[in-house]
């Protein structure tokens, strides 16, 4: 889901995690509808947010921030996390504070994977990262498709973007203007549904 | 010696103080809710206690395994459907909230138990004392409250620190939206917090009852001791909690050694010098 500032991006998003009631319409998730189930029980249905911000728990260790993810029914535990993240087993013990916005980063997708989604909704995973952190972030995210969960991310920087995806959209003022595989769509295309050129011509 | 002597029961003392203080410190720790209320629902636990031990002819200590439980109940409910409710509006509304509830509790208990106050039948335990010197003695009820305080403090900070309840306590106190997206049910753990904090409330009103006469308005006394505790402790630690109790024990101790009137006064002296020298308290901290 690529767009401009203040497209909607975030919005739906949260809308999708349950931090938001939708004004119209309703939301559907593998076969139920969801739209008025509180955030947590979303997560437990598979549905975990990778936030804006991160938003990780600064009075808490590394290790307890993934433990608050934690669920019973999931096959990710603290360790399979941090296989993930090598870096990590010798900073478990450490304040979240300390770490490089990319290792922040980290953690917070690794407190999302902690409850076994089977939807990972991304935030604007590069924004604040430095090239290299945005480059291995974005090197994770094969891996984790092949363990069969789906990712839906939003993300203002677009080559980044298509280069992952199978399937991108283009959100303008709320509204998707533009659909489609990243391979079939011109950067023209892509140029014009951004800024909203199509609409206006 | 009388000086010595002073010290010691203001420290006894300050277990009291810091007992009613824990709820308070940790109420506003997770959910920066200032309970209003807090002193009254402490009274109410005594009068609870005296009904459950002329009822059912049981000891004081036994009361509390009754009252201190049905407390949380009644925090965890109180919460979820007072507060909250309050807290979704604005921090202001759990303010008024919270003070309604005190005049609420206040007059009701007026009606139900009158005006005449009561005091909470200890029976070996008030008159009984530990004499280590001719002059020193130390009673055993003062102890086991003083006990009580630190078993309480301990296990709480354990509980936070250890348990998966208590790690979803603290993430929550940080980021509540956050813990939300981490899967905790907010609202829940909220509800667990104040269950907790009202049962301590229950303690802290039944060894209240035990330790001097109680009316339908002594709460907002008790508030003020507590709030007093928790600020020269410093807001959002529960070490500093207990730190504060004593501090404040022993500064009316050592105050009503000097002039048996002045004792009360001492303790808000110590508390105005904290707050102008320490405005953070003597421990400040988060609130686990």
């Amino acid at each position: 889901m690529i767009g401009a500032n203040g497209a909607g991006k975030s919005t739906l998003l949260r809308t999708l995690a349950g931090l938001h009631q939708p004004a119209a319409g309703s939301i559907h998730f593998a076969g139920r509808e969801i739209t008025h189930l509180p955030t947590h029980a979303r997560v437990a249905l598979g549905i975990a947010l990778v936030p804006e911000g991160r938003r990780l728990f600064p009075s808490l260790t590394l290790e307890e921030n993934l433990l608050v993810g934690a669920r019973r029914s999931s096959a990710w535990t603290v360790s399979r996390v941090m296989e993930l993240f090598p870096w990590m087993g010798a900073r478990r013990r450490q304040l979240t504070l300390n770490l490089s916005g990319g290792e922040q980063q980290g953690v917070a997708i690794g407190r999302a994977l902690m409850a076994g989604p089977r939807v990972l909704l991304l935030d604007e995973l590069s924004l604040g990262l430095s090239p290299a952190a945005v480059r291995r972030i974005y090197d994770l995210l094969p891996s984790l498709l092949a363990e069969g969960m789906a990712i839906l991310l939003v993300e203002q920087d677009v080559t980044q973007a298509l280069r992952v995806s199978d399937l991108a959209h283009c959100l303008l003022e709320g509204r998707i203007t533009l659909s489609g595989r990243p391979r079939d769509l011109s950067p023209e295309q892509v140029e014009a549904a951004y800024f909203g050129l199509a609409a206006r011509a | 010696m009388a000086w010595l002597n002073a010290v010691v029961q203001g420290i006894l003392l300050g277990g009291l103080y810091a007992l009613f203080a824990c709820g308070l410190s940790l109420l506003f720790g997770v959910m920066r809710v200032v309970n209003l209320a807090h002193g009254d629902f402490a009274v109410l636990a005594a009068y609870l206690g005296l009904a459950v031990i002329t009822g059912l002819h049981v000891p004081l200590l036994w009361s509390t395994l009754a009252v201190a439980p049905l407390f949380a109940v009644v925090g965890y409910l109180v919460q979820r459907l007072i507060i909250q409710r309050s807290l979704e509006v604005s921090p202001l509304t759990t303010l008024l909230v919270t003070f309604g509830l005190s005049v609420v509790l206040q007059n009701a208990m007026l009606e139900g138990f009158s005006a005449n106050s009561h005091s909470l039948p200890s029976g070996w335990l008030a008159a009984g004392s530990f004499r280590l010197t001719p002059q020193l003695s130390i009673g055993h009820f003062s102890l086991i409250v003083f006990a009580a305080a630190v078993v309480v403090i301990v296990s709480l900070q354990l509980f936070l620190s250890r348990a998966r309840l208590g790690r979803q306590i603290r993430a929550t106190a940080d980021d509540a939206e956050a813990a939300s997206i981490a899967g905790t049910d907010v609202r829940h753990v909220f509800g667990i917090a104040a269950a907790i904090a009202f049962a301590t409330v229950a303690l802290a009103g039944l060894a209240f009852g035990g330790y001097s006469s109680f009316d339908p308005g002594a709460g907002t006394q008790r508030l003020i001791f507590a709030f007093e505790a928790v600020v020269i402790g410093g807001v959002g630690s529960l070490w500093g909690t207990l730190l504060g109790g004593v501090v404040l024990g022993v500064s009316q101790a050592l105050g009503a050694q000097v002039d048996s009137g002045f004792g009360v006064l001492a303790g808000h002296l110590v508390f105005l010098a904290v707050l102008a020298i320490r405005p953070r308290g003597l421990l400040p901290g988060r609130v686990t």
